[in-house]
């Protein structure tokens, strides 16, 4: 496709050898635009697609003995060629109830853990944009600070203040309260959740709600509403867009959390990341690791690009 | 409707018989300060009703913090302000009689025209046939009968505008503010404006508070103007006192243009007062007493339209009131000549004069001396 380029503005002034270089790519019909386009396409190739694809062959193998621990799809006999796809393993996800169990339990988790996230985060978020400048770059640096310490680090931490003997329990034993069972329950995976990605739903919810008129409040006021009027009908669906984003930050990584609930949950705290884990370390079954995974990718896309749609339709408009 | 035409006539002019009408606004010392900076000083300020008054001053005089004080979205720190009688200093923006335009609109972009409109309205718990009906003759009152499932974003900035005024006009207010209404729009769409602006505070007699920093707009609209300078009113008057009457310097100087002169008074007597004016090369006649002492330093301004330039020396009495000049300068602007001269002090002074001769070939051209002379009544002595 050509510019039309208007004949009186001159041709911007190019360095001289990149003009060479720029002939010869266009005669095979290269672009500097395509170029640049390259390189995201061709790292999500090599990095996702291929070893996706990878993943999904081998989800549709056989368990066997030996190296790799996986049936080839493709074998020669006698000059013929067979594929063998095997789909017991897919089967196998819908019959056995542990992983159906798994999966509902992975959402259910993540979901709660999402909607306790949105309700800690979006005031913080609220308070932040609303603080004077000069607080606010301060305030957004201690959301981010968790990061600079190891993650795993911090979840282990989180041990240390819940388990029997743990800061809350001895806190609360100055009262006389009995111990709490805080540790290997799903309490503690919320707690875990919850704190990991915090910073991941007030970021989106800051940058939506910092960008808000602060006159559309004034005018809600004015014609007469009350603050908590004010909030529901104007800063709520206004700030829709960075609660979508925030949602997906958390919700996605939430589903397939492996080291929180292996950290902190129970025996009972049943979530796909563990049976992925299980699977694939324990059983030694690639295969049906592998299925869990495909599966697992497909029912978190789902919902991603549910929410993209809702997002874009509230950006739209 | 004669009879109202009558009403109105007797009316507009409430602050003329102060003994008579009581203020609908009350602005009572009022000063603000943001930490150490004081936004607004000392002001005292009484609006009547179905007043259009126009706070007029540069930006950071301290107009637009005035302005959201009587909304609510300020509080005073110290003073009281009453509307209709009722002191409003801790009564929150949700529960004020009062409405407000906002400079950027601030049209809920979520939300339809007819949505914004009725915002104001569900806020009153009204029935909804009855939200609607309203929202209906608020569409047609701005002429926006067909855009009210339009989202603001859809609409141009002289909709964006009127939408803004039908949703500060739906609750009937008892007063409406306006934040520089027609800041946003394009020349001519605001002169426009303009006059559609007044003719709907005429036909719903609300009282309006305007801010501005467009004197031409001020003088277009208001009953009364307030200029605000560094925080305090300098003058308050009618656009004809504001601009024939300055009470000083700064007033002046602000409205239109003026040539402004330092004298020095040697006849002081209760029917006239004489100034000597270094700087303008002569004595300058006043034909009515002025508060001030013999010798005393002053000011005297004079609008340039109040000029009048000649190539031979006029004859005037009192031996005064006239100079002479070269044109330096001439600026035409088809139904007037600006007229740049300069004194043998050096002062350039500016005087215009009517081009009511077509194509004058004998009119006053570059180079030439001239003859500046004035009426005994036309300038004013400032002595601020």
């Amino acid at each position: 496709m050509t510019i039309a380029r208007d004949p009186t503005i001159p041709p911007p002034r190019r360095l001289k050898p990149w003009n060479a270089v720029e002939k010869s790519l266009a005669k095979v019909g290269i672009s500097g635009r395509m170029l640049v386009l390259a390189a995201p396409v061709l790292w999500l190739l090599v990095f996702f697609l291929i070893p996706l694809a990878v993943v999904f062959g081998i989800s549709l193998s056989t368990k066997q003995f030996g190296r790799p621990p996986y049936s080839p799809l493709l074998t020669t006999e006698e000059g013929t060629v067979q594929l063998t796809l095997h789909l017991n393993n897919y089967i196998r996800l819908f019959t056995d109830n542990l992983y159906i169990a798994a999966y509902l339990s992975s959402i259910r988790i993540a979901f709660i853990s999402t909607v306790i996230t949105l309700f800690v985060g979006y005031p913080m978020a609220y308070a932040i944009a609303r603080s004077p400048d000069k607080w606010r770059n301060i305030l957004l640096m201690l959301v981010i600070l968790p990061f600079f310490t190891s993650f795993l680090l911090r979840v282990y931490a989180l041990t240390g203040f819940m388990r029997g003997n743990g800061v809350i329990n001895q806190f609360l034993g100055l009262f006389g309260v009995e111990p709490l069972v805080m540790m290997q329950t799903d309490f503690a995976v919320y707690v875990g959740i919850v704190y990991t990605y915090l910073p991941f739903m007030i970021l989106p919810l800051y940058t939506t709600l910092v960008k808000l008129d602060v006159s559309l409040f004034e005018a809600s006021a004015d014609l007469g509403a009350r603050p908590l009027r004010t909030f529901l009908s104007v800063t709520l669906p206004l700030s829709l867009p960075g609660i979508i984003a925030g949602s997906m930050l958390v919700f996605i990584p939430a589903i397939g959390e492996y080291v929180i609930p292996s950290l902190l949950g129970g025996p009972e705290t049943l979530m796909i990341g563990r049976v992925l884990w299980d699977e694939f370390f324990t059983a030694a079954n690639w295969p049906r690791a592998a299925a869990v995974a495909v599966a697992m990718l497909v029912a978190v896309v789902v919902p991603i690009m549910l929410l993209q749609r809702a997002q874009s339709s509230v950006v739209e408009r | 409707m004669a009879k109202k035409t009558t009403q109105l006539a007797i009316d507009t002019r409430p602050w003329r018989d102060t003994a008579n009408n009581k203020p609908f606004v009350r602005i009572k010392n009022v000063t603000k300060k943001f930490g150490d900076v004081l936004a607004v000083h000392d002001v005292s300020l009484d609006i009547y009703k179905s007043e259009l008054f126009c706070l007029l001053g540069g930006s950071g005089s301290g107009k637009s913090t005035l302005l959201r004080m009587l909304a609510g979205f300020e509080q005073p720190t110290s003073g009281t302000i009453e509307i209709d009688g009722q002191d409003m200093t801790e009564v929150p923006p949700y529960n004020r009689p009062v409405n407000m335009m906002f400079q950027s609109y601030a049209l809920f972009p979520h939300m339809s025209v007819e949505q914004n409109i009725a915002y104001g309205l569900k806020r009153d718990n009204l029935p909804k046939g009855e939200i609607n009906d309203r929202v209906a003759e608020l569409l047609s009152l701005v002429k926006l009968q067909d855009y009210g499932r339009r989202k603001p974003h859809q609409l141009s900035g002289g909709q964006r505008q009127r939408v803004a005024l039908a949703r500060a006009l739906a609750k009937r207010p008892k007063l409406l503010l306006l934040d520089e209404p027609l800041g946003a729009l394009d020349k001519k769409l605001r002169e426009e404006t303009q006059f559609e602006l007044v003719k709907i505070q005429e036909s719903l007699g609300v009282t309006f508070i305007v801010v501005t920093h467009d004197q031409e707009e001020a003088m277009t609209l208001a009953t009364r103007i307030g200029v605000m300078n560094l925080g305090e009113i300098a003058m308050v008057g009618e656009p004809t006192d504001i601009y024939e009457f300055p009470n000083s310097r700064f007033v002046a100087g602000f409205i239109g243009s003026a040539n402004m002169v330092e004298g020095k008074v040697t006849e002081d007597e209760p029917g006239h007062v004489r100034i000597r004016s270094a700087e303008l090369g002569c004595d300058i006649y006043v034909g009515h007493g002025v508060d001030c002492a013999p010798a005393q330093i002053l000011w005297w301004a004079i609008r340039p339209e109040k000029m009048s330039l000649s190539r031979e020396k006029p004859q005037t009495p009192h031996d005064a009131n006239v100079t002479s000049g070269i044109v330096e300068e001439i600026a035409y602007l088809g139904d007037i000549s600006l007229y740049q001269v300069a004194l043998e002090s050096g002062k350039r002074i500016r005087v215009s004069q009517t081009n009511s001769v077509r194509g004058n070939p004998d009119a006053i051209t570059w180079d030439e001396r001239v003859f500046v002379t004035w009426s005994d009544s036309s300038g004013s002595v400032l002595t601020v």
